[in-house]
């Protein structure tokens, strides 16, 4: 593993790959993601560690990152050395979890080539490996990490036992450890006031359906994210497709739900996407809920093909690099929120192709 | 009906979640059910209601008599039902039979079935998970938990299925 100066500023140089439009049916899907839950047999979880049993699983988990073949390239970036901003960047990255921004002592996150695989350290599990493919691609996902995993293992010794699978700090783990979730863009079943409907189908049949930020936020916008709740008692691959299942219809009912919009109420469709882009285009000042809004019906347009001259990649980025750390390592310094809302519609002008 | 983890108050807030062909329900009053997890209409997660979980419906078990502490780490059966979180990788023998019945009633089943570390891993995966499965099947129908036996046997279908389909 290699080491620069400052491997953040590295990132914001490059586009995750996730980010790029390149996955199958980028429309409605955004990301896909999975994230295996690991313990070292030999230290204590995270309830009952110390200072110096964190410090030392840190250190086992380096050395064994750095037999990786999957992590050759990757950064080993310790959680305390960097800045706030610079942590709040890895969470608007999906790369690190708020818990582990706010609590940065001894604890760090191993960032793979592209983002596409990452290793959290020392979070609730001592190893929160993660792979994340851009578009439905819960099986390429899966792929990646599997392997990373079984490299992983080669160097370091994962509790398990054979009836309850791998042992995690907390029981919804239990077992394969995995979490694979995928997250979604479905504003016509949000305007069409099915949503609440579907979620709730959703977690009727065992999966968990959260806003785009994870655990206990709301849903911002119209982005949702689709997750296993259970873990233990199926296979890997069975736990995936059952996911799958699921969200085939509900793309099927957002595909539906679009076309009815096409259909009964085009012209305010239209209008609502038209604005969007106008506001977009010359606003001074944009807050980031607002962004999230316009960027989401600027898209929607997109992707119903009622508008060309803007690329899904193009606006994947701008989610992100709206976000407020995203915008501060952009301009250099530390922003005030209102100096951001300026900095981010300045953003959005340039972007979008109007100044 | 009264909540089911004050036991003080009327039950208003009633939910519902399948999994695995298992229903589990869970009446809550106002305040508990806002406590425990907010937007229970869209947003009822598991884990969020966890340490209510192991309260509710929990039977009378060894560990419930005894709290027994883990020799490892120091965590009591106590301090498990309260935070919801295991010490270490010894917390998992220490209480295992009344986490034996938690994870059936998080997860649907107590039996992992998926991918192993390499030091635990067996020759042939195909075979012997089918092997494993006839097995943990006989085994259930001798405790006559019919309840698991079923779901075991669903799995074999789907091996079965799945099997002809690859080939």
């Amino acid at each position: 593993m290699s080491k620069p100066l400052n491997p953040i500023d590295a990132l914001l140089k490059k586009t995750s790959t996730w980010l790029e439009d390149s996955g199958p049916m980028p429309s409605i899907v955004i990301s896909s993601r999975i994230r295996l839950a690991r313990n070292l047999d030999k230290y204590p979880f995270a309830v009952r560690t110390d200072d110096e049993s964190m410090l030392e699983v840190m250190n086992v988990v380096r050395d064994g990152a750095a037999h990786s073949k999957m992590l050759k390239k990757a950064h080993f970036v310790d959680m305390d050395e960097i800045s706030e901003i610079d942590r709040q960047f890895l969470v608007e990255r999906h790369l690190v979890s708020r818990e582990h921004m706010q609590n940065p002592e001894f604890r760090a996150v191993i960032i793979g080539d592209g983002e596409a695989v990452s290793v959290m350290v020392n979070e609730e599990d001592h190893l929160r490996i993660q792979s994340m493919e851009s578009g439905l691609n819960l099986r390429n996902a899966w792929t990646t990490i599997n392997r990373l995993d079984d490299e992983l293992a080669e160097t370091l010794e994962f509790a398990f036992t054979p009836k309850w699978g791998y042992l995690t700090c907390c029981p919804t783990n239990t077992g394969t450890g995995m979490r694979a979730s995928v997250m979604l863009h479905l504003p016509a079943l949000v305007m069409q006031k099915q949503i609440n409907k579907i979620l709730h189908t959703i977690t009727k049949l065992g999966l968990a359906a959260r806003g785009l930020y994870g655990e206990g936020t709301e849903a911002t916008g119209n982005f949702f994210q689709i997750s296993n709740q259970v873990t233990l008692g199926r296979h890997e691959e069975e736990l995936i497709e059952n996911i799958e299942r699921i969200l085939n219809q509900v793309i099927e009912h957002e595909q539906n739900a679009r076309e009815a919009l096409l259909t009964q109420n085009r012209a305010q469709l239209e209008d609502r996407i038209w604005r969007a882009y106008g506001i977009m285009g010359n606003a001074r000042t944009v807050s980031s809920a607002e962004a999230l809004d316009l960027l989401s019906a600027i898209r929607l347009g997109v992707d119903m093909e009622l508008m060309s001259d803007l690329d899904r990649t193009t606006l994947n980025e701008l989610f992100l690099f709206c976000q407020p750390a995203h915008l501060q390592k952009l301009e250099g310094s530390a922003l005030s929120p209102k100096e951001r809302d300026m900095k981010r519609a300045e953003l959005i002008r340039q972007r979008i192709g109007k100044t | 009906m009264l909540c089911e983890l004050c036991k003080k108050s009327q039950a208003t807030v009633h939910l519902t979640e399948i999994v695995n062909d298992e229903m589990a329900e869970l009446h809550l009053c106002d305040t508990c059910a806002n406590e425990k997890g907010a937007q229970v209409e869209s947003n009822f997660g598991l884990s969020d209601l966890l340490s209510g979980l192991t309260d509710y419906g929990r039977n009378d078990e060894e560990e419930e008599r005894s709290n027994p502490v883990c020799e490892n780490c120091g965590m009591s059966y106590e301090e498990f039902r309260k935070i919801g979180r295991l010490g270490c990788s010894v917390c998992y023998d220490t209480f295992a039979s009344s986490l034996g019945s938690l994870l059936k009633r998080i997860h649907g089943s107590p039996v992992h079935l998926g991918k192993a570390p390499g030091r635990f891993a067996k020759p042939d995966k195909g075979k012997s998970t089918m092997g494993d499965l006839r097995s943990q099947l006989e085994t259930a129908i001798e405790r006559e938990d019919f309840e698991q036996a079923a779901v075991i046997r669903d799995q074999i279908r789907r091996y079965q299925q799945k099997k002809a389909k690859d080939e």
